[in-house]
């Protein structure tokens, strides 16, 4: 078929269609990671409550993995494999993370009690392991694979700053789910969290510009850096207000619990969007555009037509299924 | 320390996964529509046995389908870790077939899992059977994705190459290319051949034990007919699919009969030791004519050997093997099934003879057996492409060193060893503690779905 749209805007929309599902990703599956982190806080009955507050959507959050991975795999095909092979070894112990995880939701419930801590060992470690990972690959990413020391140095610390984005994410998504002391003592887990995560996203917001000339000056040229002050801006704002809000006592009846949740997945989407405005219109940081890895323009057309049409509807249900188990998580059964 | 070859240690571990891997959709696609079975018989007669049945059953789907999604995430990754010629060769095909897999199928078997698995007492009656369909509906096309791109890497039709590179010219050939019927047909029945014989062998386990209750021998009778009816089937389809075979990749149909060359009157090989080495048979007992007469439906058909594709065949021992693990299982599965479904309508599933009951427990996982050595003759089979004449598997090996791949294959083997003895346990911890709930309590507080559903949510405090 003849594609209609010119090749060069059909790479854009891949690549905005890539970003988001990263950033969906991200935060859903953020969440997720960050409650599996928190769960050897608790004991016994907390600990399944806090396991049961994502059980319904996991699976669903980390399609959006697949689909992001999947569309740099068909999309820009010659960026997925430098990619992945650049980032092997992370890549390998990422989906080992995952594998543990996802599999000890199913297997902690249903093998003899004598067995279960062995799960949950498996899914808090699964969880930290694809947290870490995932962080230690944006820190290669941004630099562009350089592999000196400091750029490892640099790697580790991206995966640590990760690892607190997630708890916090997670911290938020308790408070919004559950109710009384534990509500309680994830408030305090997001209060400490939240001053990780700012100290994280700082220094990266720092380390970027430093590495590529390229970026500084997309960043502090005028009049650029007039136009693209609001995100920093708004980024010390939200944690300025969260760690305000987090401070005060929760509202009666739970108003407003879902607050910090939304905030952080704010905060999320404005490091996503400053990452992605100093990197466009490279894949590969200052070697491959988008362009030059695309596919062919007719292979793009036909998962567009299906996209387009598909993309709500999966987005509709996702939200169906988020609305169906609403409210305060209860423990899950399948009764 | 590059002394293996990367080239074999990458396939190990592809092969590694994949087998991993296929194992549990093998369940998932078939077990999906036994649960909505399952859900509409106790829709229609509320009958509390078929819904321990489905209790029983979502969880070995919920397990399975866990394990699927796991190893399927490994599979997408490894294209770009291990293989990344594959998409830079044949990606603007592939691509929009494993996109389109992504977007129809995998999101809704994920969403929907979640309401199947936990929505009961928060939707509607109506609604959990509808998100049982689109789970089963979804594991389904999921399927139908991937057949139609391994089978178009079998058979590729529809494109055409500039600059060394595969594009798509007639997308209705790629889908409908002329192994997937076959392939996609042959797989759907596999699956549900394993199954069968899985909800047989654990329901016979649980007979065996203390006699189950009503579900338990619902359960196995309906396995069991399923069984009987869809095995001869399977063999007719799986002849069909041979003669395809025969007409697109007779190499590979040389191969599983080790006929070494291309003659008339050839033998049907029962058994014998390829020597590729010699190019020939060590110990053969064969049956006069016979391959001629199946293949070309006359004795003296010319059949053609494998001294045709010297040097550009598979490897003659893992196919002429796996071919007949293949069908040696499956006539095991004709024999035990017709057996057990003859007593079992003659005297109902009390019946049934307790060796019988043992044969059945013996093979709970018979199913994965006659898939995986399927598979490895079909994969195999392709050797040494890829992609049939379009791709060679040594061009898309991407350039990651031997000690890399040998370190992530030990720890892929070690996980996977593990979860795979984790996941047989399990599953026969569930057919030990399941069922035992009374067969007569009924799933919801009220017949009729959405009232019951809204007064049962008012009752949580």
């Amino acid at each position: 078929m003849t594609p209609f749209l010119a090749a060069p805007y059909l790479a854009i929309i891949f690549a905005g269609l890539m970003g988001l599902s990263i950033l969906l990703y991200v935060i859903l599956d953020g969440y997720d990671l960050g409650v599996g982190m928190l769960t050897p806080l608790e004991k016994d009955k907390e600990r399944d409550l806090m396991v049961a507050s994502i059980g319904p959507f996991w699976d669903a959050n980390e399609t959006w993995l697949v689909l992001g991975i999947g569309l740099l795999l068909v999309a820009f095909p010659v960026a997925h494999g430098l990619i992945l092979t650049q980032l092997y070894l992370p890549v390998v112990l990422m989906l080992v993370g995952l594998i543990l995880r996802g599999v000890a939701f199913e297997f902690r419930a249903k093998v003899p009690a004598y067995h279960k801590h062995w799960w949950d060992k498996a899914f808090f470690g699964g969880s930290l392991l694809t947290a870490l990972c995932q962080g230690y690959m944006l820190g290669a990413y941004v630099l562009g694979f350089d592999q000196s020391v400091a750029a490892v140095a640099f790697c580790l610390l991206a995966a640590l700053g990760l690892v607190a984005g997630y708890l916090f994410i997670g911290a938020c998504w308790l408070i919004y789910k559950v109710e009384g002391e534990l509500q309680q003592r994830a408030v305090r887990w997001a209060q400490v969290t939240l001053w990780l995560t700012a100290l994280a996203m700082a220094v990266i917001s720092v380390a970027t510009p430093l590495m590529s000339e390229r970026i500084f000056e997309r960043w502090f040229g005028l009049p650029e850096i007039i136009a693209l002050l609001p995100i920093p801006i708004a980024a010390a704002t939200l944690f300025i207000g969260l760690a305000i809000f987090l401070r005060r006592p929760l509202r009666p009846n739970d108003e407003l619990s879902w607050v910090p949740l939304a905030a952080a997945g704010l905060l999320f989407a404005l490091g996503f969007v400053g990452i992605a405005y100093s990197f466009y219109p490279y894949l590969i940081a200052d070697r491959l555009d988008i362009w030059q890895a695309a596919a062919s323009p007719e292979s793009l057309s036909i998962i567009l037509i299906g996209a387009l049409f598909v993309l709500p509807v999966i987005l509709g249900y996702s939200i169906l299924a988020h609305w169906i188990f609403r409210g305060k998580a209860t423990h899950l059964s399948y009764e | 320390m590059d002394a293996i070859d990367p080239l074999i240690l990458a396939r190990i571990q592809f092969a590694a996964n994949i087998s991993f891997h296929i194992l549990f959709p093998t369940i998932t696609i078939a077990l999906g529509w036994a649960l909505l079975g399952f859900k509409l018989a106790y829709n229609r007669t509320k009958d509390g046995a078929w819904m321990n049945a489905y209790r029983l059953w979502v969880k070995v789907f919920a397990l399975s389908f866990a394990m699927g999604v796991v190893s399927g995430i490994t599979m997408s990754f490894q294209f770009g870790t291990n293989w990344p010629g594959y998409m830079e060769k044949v990606g603007n095909v592939a691509g929009p077939l494993l996109a389109y897999e992504v977007l129809t199928a995998f999101f809704l078997e994920a969403v929907f899992l979640g309401i199947m698995l936990f929505g009961f007492s928060r939707v509607p009656n109506w609604v959990h059977t509808m998100a049982t369909l689109l789970v089963a509906g979804g594991t389904t096309l999921s399927a139908f994705w991937i057949i139609v791109l391994n089978s178009w890497m079998q058979t590729p039709v529809g494109y055409e190459i500039r600059d060394g590179v595969v594009h798509a010219t007639d997308w209705w050939a790629i889908v409908f290319n002329p192994s997937m019927p076959y392939r996609l047909t042959h797989m759907l029945l596999a699956s549900a051949l394993t199954v069968s014989f899985l909800i047989a062998g654990m329901s016979a386990w649980r007979w065996l034990k203390d006699g189950g209750g009503e579900g338990v021998r619902r359960t196995l009778k309906a396995a069991i007919y399923a069984a009987a009816l869809l095995i001869p089937v399977q063999i007719f389809i799986g002849d069909q699919h041979g003669l395809n075979t025969l007409e697109h990749q007779p190499q590979k149909v040389a191969a599983m009969e080790a006929n070494w060359e291309t003659r008339s009157h050839v033998p049907l090989v029962l058994f014998a030791i390829p020597d590729s080495e010699a190019r020939t048979n060590h110990m053969e007992i064969a049956i006069p004519s016979g391959a001629s007469l199946i293949l070309k439906h006359s004795r003296s058909g010319v059949v053609p050997g494998l001294d045709d594709y010297r040097g550009n065949h598979p490897p003659v021992a893992p196919l002429f093997w796996g071919f007949r693990i293949m069908v040696g299982i499956g006539v095991l599965m004709l024999a035990v099934s017709w057996l057990a479904a003859f007593r079992i309508a003659r005297r109902g599933v009390d019946g049934l003879p307790r060796w019988l009951a043992w044969v059945l427990v013996a093979m709970t996982f018979a199913g994965w057996g006659a898939t995986l050595a399927g598979w490895y003759v079909t994969e195999i089979g392709r050797q040494p492409w890829l992609v049939s004449g379009v791709l060679k598997t040594a061009d898309a090996v991407g350039p990651v060193g031997s000690t890399m791949v040998a370190s992530s294959l030990t720890l892929y083997l070690a996980v996977y060893a593990v979860l795979l003895a984790a996941y047989i346990l399990v599953l026969y911890r569930l057919a030990r503690m399941g069922n035992a709930a009374p067969d007569a309590k009924p799933m919801f507080p009220m017949p009729g779905g959405g009232e019951g559903a809204a007064k049962a949510l008012e009752m949580k405090p």
